[in-house]
């Protein structure tokens, strides 16, 4: 690619960040090139703006390392690095005119005061506010707010502009106006952009390079086409425009099992028989007479989209999301087909289906039929089922007997959702307690990082004796 | 356009116990005894100019002072956490709370004749009458209005956008810049209001030059407190008088205020 041959400017080494004991960031690594527009998009509490502020310099990593220009530059202050920050309420001074906005850092670096005017003139020319010298920042409209935000970063001429979801005030016509317009600048001043934002659609349409990141992490970097094309896992495919994710087999390379059916696809590599996760974009599938169709379903939604008809078909108890230019009837069955080349298998977010957990019985009442265990430090009571006190036991949980706890007491507090896919049939949804993660089926949609209690129905549970409690003791 | 209806109980309040008691003191001011016009009463209140000028100089050093110990006590306490914050508040109010008078007793004691400061910088071979001079008049103003410079200058300060500081930092400024450039300017309403709230209250103050100055300290409220007893009219004019000063006064202000929050 001819991106790769540019000179690295910034590059994040391991970087850790913790707040209050909450891990923000967990160890990334990203390299940032010159002259080249990237976006880092992930959904809210991912650790993107922290990304963004730690190349500022207003934020140090508490482990890890920040080079510029391959120079080590974790202590150097923010009024020390050659980087201009676009923030996310533009924080103009709103005791300065527009002028004196933008000349700020000028005037700062002592420039002759000839200069700075020519520098502001030319700046506001640039971002089309020529005219407006004299106003009052807080008089502007948003949009203008916004470009006096941008000529303010650019007139002092970093080799890097960082932008915090700079658009994220401004109506949908406007964004779109604006999007263009920054590309177009970042194009003309041939500066580094490294832009924050949680819109995927800005995300594609802007970037030279895009940085999905989720809980602390980065999932995958890319140009915008190999993020849509070629997702990593489930998460981002969801993240990315819309996808139909569904569970599958891998029977073998290139044989790929979904919904009872057997397709060919062209991914290799994945051994055999191994569960994977299917992504089929909606305008990838192909709607057919039943009997041509690899899957067949009955329409039970069409919705006009203007561009295309967006139609849910139910196969068997999952739904398939397609978009279509015809039109099929509600109501009617209908055959659908997809080219090998669409069909993405990824692997699973999780290395297991059901949650084990190895536990030694702490307590335990035969007359009741009960015990307890220790779980993260919470006591845990199984009815139902008795093992005497000292018996190690596996417990296999499916992840359908895992529940959010509707009175709030559940068996393990504070229980962090990591993410919510919808995968045709249900939601599954990733858990993460203190010491490890969970899978959990659910048909409500639940919030992203947020808190919640877990309850366990150890009706449905598998147990399983690994070893007897020692006698003697 | 909002109703007016629910504005015509401070209408009403305004007229009872401020427009009517005003026209009371201007009429009062140009009568004599007899209600017939004369302008004597004004005549008589330019006797008291020195004392005017006094309290005046007073009030503008108790101001001063108070500006220049409140200003950086305001700045720290920002940049507290939000804890330690509320209860800097809470110590700044407590005094408050208590008897104005009590406070200025307290005053007298710790001020008086082997009283103990007295006690204690003889200790260090100093020997001195701290109380009964306009220093001591000063001291007790700046103490009693302090937190009335504090409290408007530390709102204003701590309702500055973070974000604001961070863009001056990122555009090129050091921590000494940042303050000049960005938390001075911002912090200007709450001087201003800090300053109305000392100035005016001091100019006007008496009982603490009575128990705590000299005889030459007396100020103008001492004199009004005074001469009401004996000729309402005089009274009325030296009132009406420091009226119209306090009045051109804050006028003053509130232009340079304006001024402030356009450049």
């Amino acid at each position: 690619m001819e991106n790769s041959s540019k000179k690295t400017i910034v590059s994040l080494k391991d970087i850790f960040v913790r707040f209050d004991g909450e891990v923000i960031l967990n160890h990334i690594n990203l390299d940032i090139r010159e002259k080249e527009f990237v976006t880092i998009l992930g959904p809210s509490g991912c650790g993107k703006t922290t990304t963004l502020r730690i190349i500022g310099g207003f934020i140090q990593p508490e482990g890890g390392d920040v080079y510029y220009d391959g120079k080590r530059i974790n202590n150097l202050p923010p009024y020390k690095r050659n980087v201009n920050t676009v923030f996310q309420k533009y924080a103009l001074f709103p005791h300065l005119n527009v002028f004196e906005n933008v000349a700020f850092g000028l005037r700062l670096k002592k420039l002759p005061k000839n200069v700075i005017k020519e520098k502001v003139t030319n700046m506001l020319a640039v971002v089309d506010l020529k005219g407006y010298e004299k106003r009052n920042v807080s008089k502007l409209s948003g949009g203008q707010q916004q470009r006096v935000a941008i000529a303010r970063a650019l007139v002092c001429n970093p080799d890097i502009i960082l932008l915090d979801e700079p658009l994220g005030a401004l109506d949908l016509k406007l964004r779109k106006s604006m999007q263009l317009e920054l590309k177009e600048i970042q194009q003309k001043s041939e500066k580094t952009f490294i832009y924050v934002t949680h819109d995927q659609e800005e995300a594609l349409t802007m970037s030279d390079r895009v940085v999905v990141m989720n809980n602390g992490s980065i999932e995958q970097i890319g140009s915008p086409e190999d993020i849509y094309n070629e997702p990593v896992n489930a998460f981002v495919a969801d993240f990315i425009g819309e996808a139909n994710i569904l569970n599958g087999t891998m029977i073998d390379d290139c044989r790929i099992k979904i919904l009872g059916k057997e397709l060919e696809c062209v991914d290799k590599g994945f051994g055999k028989n191994t569960p994977v996760d299917v992504v089929i974009r909606p305008e990838d599938i192909e709607i057919t007479e039943p009997e041509n169709g690899q899957l067949v379903g009955e329409v039970v939604s069409s919705i006009f989209k203007g561009v295309h008809y967006e139609m849910s078909v139910m196969c068997g108890k999952c739904e398939i999301l397609i978009h279509s230019t015809s039109q099929a009837e509600v109501g009617s069955t209908i055959g659908m087909r997809v080219i090998p080349f669409n069909i993405q298998i990824m692997n699973k977010l999780l290395p297991f289906y059901n949650n084990i957990i190895e536990a030694e019985v702490t307590y335990a009442n035969e007359n009741e039929n009960s015990f307890e265990f220790k779980l993260e430090g919470e006591t845990v009571t199984v009815e139902n089922h008795f093992f005497s006190v000292g018996t190690k036991v596996k417990i296999s949980l499916p992840p359908e007997a895992l529940q959010l706890a509707g009175d709030g007491v559940g068996d393990l507090k504070d229980v962090y959702i990591e993410s919510v896919i919808y995968k045709g049939e249900h939601n599954e949804i990733i858990l993460e307690s203190d010491e490890r993660k969970w899978l959990m089926l659910s048909d409500t949609d639940e919030q992203v990082a947020t808190y919640v209690p877990l309850a366990f129905d150890f009706s449905k549970a598998e147990f399983e004796v690994i070893s007897n409690a020692k006698e003697g003791r | 356009m909002k109703s007016r209806k629910p504005s015509i109980p401070y209408i009403v309040w305004m007229v009872v116990f401020t427009m009517i008691p005003i026209v009371m003191i201007g009429f009062t001011a140009f009568t004599d005894n007899s209600g017939n016009f004369s302008l004597e009463p004004l005549k008589n209140a330019f006797y008291y100019k020195n004392v005017f000028l006094k309290s005046l100089w007073i009030a503008f050093i108790s101001t001063a002072i108070c500006l220049l110990l409140a200003y950086p006590i305001a700045y720290l306490i920002t940049r507290m956490k939000k804890s330690s914050q509320n209860t800097m508040i809470m110590l700044l109010m407590i005094p408050m709370w208590m008897n104005f008078l009590l406070r200025i007793y307290a005053w007298i004691t710790i001020l008086q004749d082997n009283g103990p400061l007295d006690m204690a910088l003889s200790m260090l071979g100093i020997h001195a009458t701290y109380i009964g001079n306009t220093g001591a008049v000063v001291l007790g103003m700046v103490y009693e209005y302090l937190p009335f410079m504090i409290l408007p200058i530390y709102t204003v300060m701590s309702k500055i956008d973070p974000a604001l500081i961070e863009a001056a930092q990122d555009l090129g400024s050091n921590n000494i810049s940042v303050f000049r450039k960005v938390i001075f300017p911002l912090s200007i309403p709450g001087i201003i209001s800090g300053i109305t709230l000392v100035f005016v209250p001091s100019a006007s103050t008496f009982l603490v030059s009575q128990y705590l100055g000299g005889t030459d300290d007396i100020m103008i409220g001492d004199i009004i407190d005074k001469i009401f007893w004996t000729d309402q009219h005089t009274g009325s004019a030296i009132s009406l008088i420091l009226m119209i000063f306090i009045f051109v006064f804050l006028v003053l202000m509130n232009f340079f205020g304006d001024e402030e929050a356009i450049a």
